[in-house]
């Protein structure tokens, strides 16, 4: 662990990547005692408030602006980060734990489990994410939970196809083979021996892809499939902010700005960890 | 290669029938057409009739073989919104959508390999740095955002181009560039660090010990191998782009088949998302099988397998 930090603080890009997402996560926890405007609480007095930095720290500044509600656009966007990384993270964890266990499944058995697995990847790969989320998420209904499932759905398959290839070669080498021959079960093999070896790609890939889970999730809001109001959500922030471009440009620009930065700041961390554990990832995407 | 080819075949059939399927049972989750086509007050008797002329009153595996052996005649049934053949409607889209697919693919590409190239060959430079950050900006930027950040620009303030629409080339500007910076950023990166691991190979160390020309190593040895993962990234974006992107359409309100499909979406029209979902899947496979030969172009190893 320690080694892992003095690694993180040779990378300025890294590092830059680890305080920023450290920062967007400490926020979206800590939201209800930052001593904020209530996010949905509107007031008609105060309709689409330029954004103004004179007296920040009097009760009334409203540092980005507010929206056509006279809502609050900072205490919106953060809490908004509360409920879009977690949704992000669920789908994440679900897809990554969904995903590796397949690709160690298909790894490990070969044959006529990796071909139908295999098959599956393929069919999935031909129908474009987004309107297979699309369809799933107006098949189900836009709630939380489904939001979640939809997102790991369309990515537990980067997990499946390189953790299935690091096993194919795992299981020839050593180790693998002396379990078998001292009798460990197929259970055993699997979570024991091989997990703990992809775990690192995992790690990687996970981080990575909550990156592109982010930006689909707020694609997603923006066409009213995500989260419902009145809770905020960037992307919803996003497509009603859209009408109002000619008079409050605000409005649409900083929900924007949030999504670009914790997107960067995880891609940046993301960058460094494949570097790091495993640069021969770079080019499997 | 013929083997290898006509594996690839099969595999791309089962793959399109797997889509179906999965689209037909998905689109039978979303509702009754039905209660969405006759009016308010509509009687349960009007409902029975019209359930049967749709084939709606049939057990659902009835259904399911009945449409998938049309749809391999080619017939997706007549959409419930518009009338006319499901495919029709779809079709009618693709050429709004191929536009602003191939403009994206064609500028993306060009604007992100002369990037990609620039920074792994001048490591190090000051020119990298500035690549690889709007590469990292580029790549973090939401699409639709981004779009609309252009309008904000470009249309609202400066008045240079329509908010929305198709038509004219005015039209295709924002889209365009738009969609653009997405592919470029993507491939800029993958470029730079594909250029950068085959340049550590030992046979480009001996092409260069054995005297051959800089320029030689680089389009012979180098190139040609870095491109690999390249144009795979590449078929991967054209299949999604043909697919029209449904954000891009909706934000720059872009008539393409990304937009007719989420509408059809919307109003429970199965026939067309049928249609739509099995165009789209059908493009991408074929963009990919193309893809499969281009690798047997690059690389005479796959050719012989």
């Amino acid at each position: 662990m320690k080694a892992f930090f003095l690694a993180l603080l040779k990378s300025r890009a890294g590092l830059f990547g680890f305080l920023l997402v450290s920062l967007f996560v400490l926020a979206a926890i800590l939201a209800p005692y930052l001593g904020l405007p209530v996010p949905t609480r509107s007031n008609l007095l105060a309709r689409m408030v330029a954004p103004t930095w004179t007296g920040l720290f009097s009760p009334g500044a409203h540092p980005l602006g507010t929206d056509e509600l006279g809502r609050d656009i900072l205490s919106r966007i953060v809490h908004g980060s509360r409920i879009t990384l977690a949704i992000a993270a669920a789908a994440v964890v679900l897809g990554g734990i969904v995903g590796t266990l397949l690709g160690i499944v298909a790894g490990y058995y070969r044959g006529i489990v990796d071909r139908v697995l295999m098959r599956i990847v393929d069919i999935q790969l031909a129908l474009p994410l987004m309107l297979l989320a699309l369809l799933v998420v107006a098949a189900l209904g836009p709630s939380t939970r489904n939001l979640v499932i939809v997102l790991a759905l369309t990515s537990w398959l980067r997990y499946a196809r390189i953790i299935r290839g690091q096993v194919l070669a795992l299981r020839e080498r050593e180790f693998i083979l002396s379990a078998h021959a001292i009798g460990a079960g197929t259970w055993r093999i699997m979570l024991k021996h091989l997990l703990p070896n992809v775990m690192t790609p995992a790690l990687v890939i996970a981080t990575l892809e909550l990156a592109r889970i982010i930006i689909m999730d707020a694609a997603l809001s923006f066409l009213g499939l995500g989260v419902q109001p009145p809770n905020p959500s960037w992307g919803r922030m996003l497509a009603d902010g859209r009408v109002y471009i000619s008079t409050a440009w605000w409005i649409v620009t900083f929900p924007g700005i949030a999504i670009l930065l914790t997107v960067l700041s995880v891609n940046l961390l993301g960058d460094w960890l494949r570097d790091h554990f495993d640069p021969k990832l770079r080019t499997m995407r | 290669m013929t083997r290898y080819l006509v594996g690839k075949l099969a595999e791309s059939l089962l793959a399109l029938w797997g889509v179906i399927t999965i689209v037909f049972f998905v689109s039978r989750v979303l509702g009754d057409p039905a209660v969405l086509l006759l009016p308010v007050g509509a009687g349960q008797q009007d409902l029975d009739a019209l359930r049967a002329s749709l084939g709606l009153d049939r057990p659902i595996l009835e259904q399911y073989l009945i449409s998938v052996l049309a749809m391999v005649r080619g017939d997706f049934g007549i959409s419930f919104q518009h009338q006319r053949p499901a495919m029709d409607v779809v079709l009618e889209r693709m050429p709004v959508t191929a536009t602003l697919a191939g403009t994206a693919l064609v500028f993306g590409t060009l604007i992100g390999a002369v990037a990609g190239a620039i920074a792994a060959l001048k490591r190090g430079t000051i020119s990298e740095f500035i690549v690889m950050v709007a590469a990292l900006l580029g790549q973090a930027t939401p699409v639709f955002w981004l779009g609309i950040m252009l309008i904000l620009v470009f249309s609202v303030d400066l008045g240079w181009f329509p908010t929305g629409g198709s038509g004219t080339i005015a039209h295709l500007v924002l889209p365009g560039l738009t969609l653009s910076v997405f592919v470029s950023a993507s491939i800029a990166r993958l470029l730079r660090s594909s250029l950068l691991d085959i340049m550590r190979e030992d046979y480009v160390r001996t092409a260069r010990a054995k005297g051959l020309l800089p320029r030689t190593v680089f389009f012979w040895h180098i190139a040609r191998n870095a491109l690999i993962p390249v144009i795979t990234m590449i078929g991967i974006i054209a299949g999604e782009l043909l697919g029209g992107s449904v954000v891009i359409e909706t934000v720059f309100a872009w008539p393409g088949v990304g937009r007719i499909i989420m509408q059809a979406i919307q109003a429970q029209d199965f026939p067309v998302i049928q249609a739509g979902v099995a165009l789209v899947a059908a493009i991408f496979i074929v963009v990919n099988l193309l893809v499969d030969l281009l690798y047997g172009v690059l690389d005479p190893r796959i050719r012989r397998r």
